[in-house]
């Protein structure tokens, strides 16, 4: 179990409904804590995501602790 | 807005030739719709940390003197500045270089966000259509 905080922006904060939300969940890696909220907010299937843990991208398989920040990344459109 | 002088002036150098800036701004179309506005999000913690890394890797690869980029957040308006990218050099090929290498890495890497609002009243998320 780990209390995560997960921050949405853009796409994805539409669909949640909020900015960000503190999370306790059961999911030991980034990958699993995505496949949970996707349910829960159902996020639509973007063409690609990245993810970032503490301000750090980080790979989908990276293990989650107390305490981090995840945020979750849809395609880039700056510039 | 963005205090375009300022930022050109942070560039200068009594050893470089040359100065290129980039700026990009906000059109009238996209992917033949018509545009109103724009509205940009940023992940900033991290937008800043990745801006400040393609910086230092333009500094590092290029040979340039001084880099900056600036990019601007919330609802802006056809032919608002958007974004701007500037370096200076001695010379000028390494700063066309490295300016181009600058916008592109900002527009491939950094998050940041924008949403459309077209003239037929509906709006999108850039590069995020459902699947």
């Amino acid at each position: 179990m780990a209390r995560v905080r997960v921050e949405y922006f853009a796409v994805l904060r539409e669909h949640a409904g909020c900015s960000h939300e503190q999370v306790e969940t059961q999911a030991a890696t980034v990958r699993a804590l995505f496949e949970e909220l996707e349910a829960r907010h159902g996020f639509p299937r973007l063409p690609s995501l990245k993810v970032a843990v503490n301000a750090e991208f980080c790979g989908w398989e990276r293990p989650l602790s107390d305490g981090d920040t995840v945020v979750f990344i849809p395609p880039v459109a700056g510039g | 807005m963005l205090d375009e002088a300022r930022l050109s002036a942070s560039l200068d150098d009594p050893s470089c030739g040359a100065l290129v800036v980039f700026q990009g701004r906000v059109r009238n179309h996209n992917e033949g719709r018509r545009v109103l506005r724009l509205e940009y999000e940023a992940y900033e913690a991290l937008a800043q940390k990745e801006g400040d890394r393609i910086l230092g890797e333009a500094l590092e690869r290029f040979s340039i003197v001084h880099a900056a980029c600036v990019h601007r957040l919330g609802s802006l308006s056809l032919g608002d500045a958007a974004v701007w990218a500037g370096v200076s050099a001695h010379h000028r090929g390494d700063a066309f270089a490295a300016c181009r290498y600058i916008i592109d890495e900002v527009k491939a890497r950094v998050p940041i966000w924008k949403k459309e609002f077209y003239a037929d009243g509906e709006s999108g998320w850039v590069n995020c259509q459902v699947r």
